[in-house]
């Protein structure tokens, strides 16, 4: 079927804006056209999500010069001629995105396993109910019934073990009666992947109050987790129950070629294909403007987390209100009046779909998107662990170390690739602003490669890999992933003011040697296209990838940005009094020309 | 490009708006179509289920959770009174009988047989729908609700707190570009909705407060100063549940930004009359904006509303962000190419000639149309 799509639309329905890209078969296989992007059209007079997406739509076809919205005002499909397209397809956030409530027995075991099964198929998890999590039952079901979510994701018990502690969740939630968030014609969808002897006493407590749907369980043994078939049956519930409610959505879905997907789903998709060709570990983020999901692929594992609230439109005060003004002002290049600052936050909070045109907007702006990027990763790291409650073999030596299973396998030092996505990073005007961004809340170790989302398509390329792999391939390879360059950023502290490392280029041109210096930020410049072997000697005690005072050496890409030899330390090192910090800013503007030198 | 999509916040002396009086579960409805209802009139009201009481009766026997059923002393379904026994273990040889007892006063719903648990729900809370606005019924939704249907003027705000609330109209002063001051309260602002200017510092606020204003319209707060108010931070705007003991709606936004003149000719015309104010705001899916209404049977000044947020030339907008934030002007151009702003950023802009005559060009994203005539 592939050979006969000549043209795909693919749409993704944020919460702030909808963006449309159209791609075209071309000579040289499957490439991005244009993009096209309008407000999202939740708020009344519309209250439909189509309106938003004929205005993207208008906008691809106003560029493309070619119609593709029909008299009817419809999505031509299949293309006739040079008019509309062959295949149609949509993401979405809008409408809050998927809401979901999780529980499971044990905290730290099923209800977490359940928590990854429903983030990794792209819900927010409103709260996670256990048997073990300190609320009594009543309080557990107030929650339930206050909180209204989209869908419930029952879990608990290895299969074969006790079933009385999965019987009892049932019931509170058979207790609680939860009615759905979006219209109360229709039963509430529980998905049941817990103990398999537990089934009849889930089917006696919630089968007649709920839509239940019983898959196999996703925490067989207590060292084996099995999400696939919950998440499968949670992206099945969405489309049929969840999306049907949300304004517009019918008709959306009426109009493409194959299901809606939730968004952060189809991020996750391209992200975990990355990870996969090129047996990397990678992290991914998407910073929209209600939330910032982060994904990552270490040791050949998959995790995904929502940071709910933390988002550069909708949660913009919610950013400030968690990180802290002086979290927040620490990345802000000149002096400004708290007050006047927090009155910016919040005009953009209500207003959220505004955009900066001042110098000084952009970088109070950029200032915050670091500071939600930073806070979701920590969040992150916190989530993405080893299986909790798996019993380790240890030899002597790790019988003496304190630290248990549960670790974080976030490991900043191991990591190879960072790709950001979202609008504050895809459209930063210039790209060693989002590389910065990246560098400054991530604080990548080591050598690491750095990467956007060129113009913010990885939702749609998601959706487009589970119907046209070859052709989201294609696009992502040439038009959507962008390389930077790579970060340089060496670990521990060197004597004195000694350099903590020595860098050596070898380029096809002769080598480069350069020094990284202590608090020094420098840029080199390696052009997209190039490679370069880059050979890092560390001073003693100084990491950089092989262990301290070891030297390291890898093949870096170049890209619009170059390389970032990062001097300033992990963690990184601001100055704490307001003239060093801006003085020290100001430094590593000029070193990397981050801004227009105007302001 | 002749015209372009943009949002905007309607304000208008001649709007229709329905609002739904929904119970959150079935109940009674009181009125019936074609009724006129005020905005305190009751329209229905329902029994919520009460609160639910667990209690894990095996163990409490030290019985399998199987058994339970046979010890019962009270039948699932049954009312019971705190402290009632519920179930009685059958000891050993008729001796050391344990006993399990109500946790609170209610029904005894069910208790089961895999984990033991009983579940006790306590009385129903009663929960009632107000009318909210005055206004005629339009239908009844059967056990759930009415919608309330009237005509008159509208204003929605871009940002509120507090809850539904109705009063008369009181106008602080008559100037949009001022500041309320606290001195500028009177005792005759009492259980008013009062409409004041650009900004109310937090001493006016508090102020309102105490002087019992019921709500206060304004354009400005500062961010700051709503953060004394709550006692926290807000990070997402989705309100209405606040308990300040002031319902608040802010026409403009965050800092002092005189109200919108047309806003404050329109509320000025109805002082005295009755407004149904409520502070509600979710800037998510489903957005609500605060609101002011003001029923009224005629209609005196013809239909001006938006056209469904389509921005053409001559189009009269507000700027809604930094630099020239509150301005007004009118399009004078809209090309379809995206153009560099000073940030660097290539982004779809347009031209506004403003009042003065000075031509300013903006990301399109940054202003919102108004039916104002400048």
């Amino acid at each position: 079927m592939t050979e006969k799509i000549r043209s795909i639309l693919a749409t993704d329905c944020g919460s702030t804006t909808t963006k449309a890209i159209l791609i075209e078969l071309t000579d040289e296989g499957y490439r991005l056209k244009v993009r096209g992007e309008a407000p999202t059209t939740v708020e009344k007079p519309f209250d439909d999500v189509t309106v938003g997406v004929v205005n993207a739509v208008t906008e691809v076809q106003e560029l493309a010069k070619r119609p593709i919205i029909g008299e009817d005002g419809l999505i031509m499909v299949p293309q006739k001629g040079d008019a509309g397209v062959d295949l149609y397809l949509s993401t979405s956030s809008a409408g809050g995105g998927l809401q979901m409530l999780v529980a499971g027995v044990v905290r730290s075991m099923t209800a977490e396993s359940a928590e990854r099964a429903a983030l990794g198929a792209g819900a927010i998890v409103m709260d996670t109910i256990s048997s073990n999590d300190k609320r009594q039952p009543h309080e557990q079901i107030a929650r339930i019934r206050h909180l209204r979510p989209d869908m419930i994701l029952l879990s608990g018990g290895v299969d074969g073990g006790t079933t009385s502690h999965v019987a009892e969740l049932a019931e509170l939630i058979g207790a609680a009666d939860p009615k759905p968030r979006l219209g109360s014609s229709y039963e509430l969808p529980v998905v049941y992947a817990g103990n398999v002897e537990a089934r009849p006493a889930v089917e006696e407590a919630i089968g007649e109050k709920t839509a239940l749907a019983i898959v196999d369980n996703l925490r067989p043994t207590l060292d084996e987790e099995n999400l696939d078939p919950a998440r499968d049956e949670i992206h099945e519930l969405f489309m049929e129950h969840v999306m049907a409610q949300a304004p517009g959505y019918d008709k959306l879905k009426s109009w493409t070629s194959a299901p809606v997907m939730p968004t952060p789903g189809a991020v996750g998709l391209i992200i975990q294909t990355i990870a996969k060709q090129r047996d990397i570990s990678v992290i991914g983020v998407d910073i929209g403007g209600a939330t910032t999901d982060v994904f990552s692929v270490f040791q050949g594992t998959f995790n995904r987390t929502v940071s709910a609230n933390l988002g550069m439109s909708y949660s913009i005060s919610n950013v400030m209100a968690s990180a802290g003004l002086e979290n927040v002002l620490r990345w802000v290049p000149f002096d400004i009046d708290e007050s006047e600052l927090r009155n910016r936050i919040k005009n953009k909070m209500v207003r959220p779909t505004t955009i900066p045109s001042l110098q000084r907007d952009l970088q109070v702006e950029q200032a915050l998107a670091r500071e939600a990027l930073r806070l979701s990763l920590v969040q992150h790291k916190e989530f993405a662990t080893e299986l909790k409650g798996v019993r380790k073999s240890r030899d002597i030596s790790e019988a003496f170390n304190q630290s248990g299973s549960g670790n974080t396998i976030v490991d900043m030092m191991a990591l190879d690739l960072v790709v950001g996505s979202g609008g504050v990073l895809s459209h930063a005007p210039r790209r060693v602003q989002a590389a910065l961004m990246l560098v400054d809340s991530f604080q990548p170790m080591g050598v690491t490669t750095l990467a956007v989302d060129s113009i913010f398509m990885m939702p749609q390329l998601g959706v487009l890999s589970s119907e046209q792999p070859v052709a989201a391939t294609e696009v992502f390879e040439r038009d959507c992933l962008v390389i930077l360059g790579a970060c340089i950023a060496p670990v521990g502290s060197s004597k004195g003011n000694k350099p903590l490392a020595h860098v050596r280029l070898e380029l096809p041109e002769g080598n480069q040697e350069f020094d990284i210096t202590p608090g020094e930020l420098t840029r080199v410049a390696l052009s997209p296209g190039q490679t370069a072997n880059c050979h890092i000697t560390p001073s003693k005690g100084v990491d950089v990838g092989a262990g301290p005072g070891q030297a390291f050496q890898k093949t870096i890409e170049g890209g619009e940005v170059g390389i970032l030899l990062d001097g300033r330390g992990r963690p990184l090192h601001i100055p704490s009094s307001a003239k060093e910090r801006v003085s020290a800013i100001e430094e590593w503007i000029e070193n990397l020309d981050l801004y227009p030198r105007s302001t | 490009m002749g015209h372009a999509y943009t949002p905007g916040l309607k304000v208008s002396d001649a709007a229709d708006f329905v609002r739904s009086r929904i119970l959150p579960i079935p109940g009674e409805v009181l009125v019936k179509q074609g009724d006129e209802v005020g905005p305190e009139t009751v329209v229905a009201r329902a029994l919520l289920p009460g609160n639910v009481v667990t209690s894990n009766i095996a163990r409490q026997l030290g019985v399998a959770a199987a058994d339970i059923k046979d010890l019962l002393l009270v039948e699932e379904g049954s009312e019971v009174d705190k402290g009632q026994a519920i179930a009685r273990s059958k000891g050993i040889f008729g001796l050391m009988k344990q006993t399990a007892e109500a946790p609170t006063a209610g029904v005894f719903e069910s208790v089961s047989k895999v984990s033991g648990q009983a579940i006790f729900r306590e009385e129903p809370i009663p929960v009632e729908v107000k009318a909210y606005v005055g206004g005629i019924v339009s239908e009844v939704e059967d056990t759930f609700g009415v919608h309330v249907d009237s005509r008159g003027t509208m204003v929605q705000g871009i940002f509120g707190i507090g809850p539904e609330v109705s009063g008369p109209i009181a106008m602080a002063g008559d100037d949009p570009t001022s500041p309320l001051l606290a001195t500028d309260l009177k005792e005759s602002h009492r259980g008013a909705i009062l409409v004041g200017g650009s900004f109310a510092p937090l001493d006016t606020l508090r102020a309102c407060i105490q002087q019992g204003v019921k709500a206060l319209v304004i354009g400005g707060i500062d961010a700051a100063d709503l953060k004394e108010l709550l006692g926290y931070d807000l990070g997402v705007a989705i309100t209405g549940n606040e308990t300040v003991g002031l319902t608040l709606v802010v026409t403009e936004g965050f800092g002092q930004l005189a109200m919108s003149a047309k806003t404050h000719r329109l509320l000025a015309d109805k002082a005295g009359q009755t407004a149904s104010v409520s502070g509600a705001t979710q800037i998510r899916a489903g957005v609500m904006r605060p609101e002011v209404l003001v029923p009224s049977e005629i209609h005196q000044i013809e239909e001006t509303e938006v056209d469904a947020g389509l921005m053409h030339i001559n189009s009269t907008v507000r700027i809604i962000r930094d630099p020239h934030f509150g301005a007004l002007g009118r399009v004078a151009d809209l090309p379809a190419e995206p153009h560099k702003l000073d940030t660097e950023a290539a982004v779809r802009i347009l031209t506004v000639t403003l009042k003065d005559g000075e031509h300013v060009t903006l990301p399109r994203a940054n202003v919102e149309l108004v039916d104002e005539r400048i």
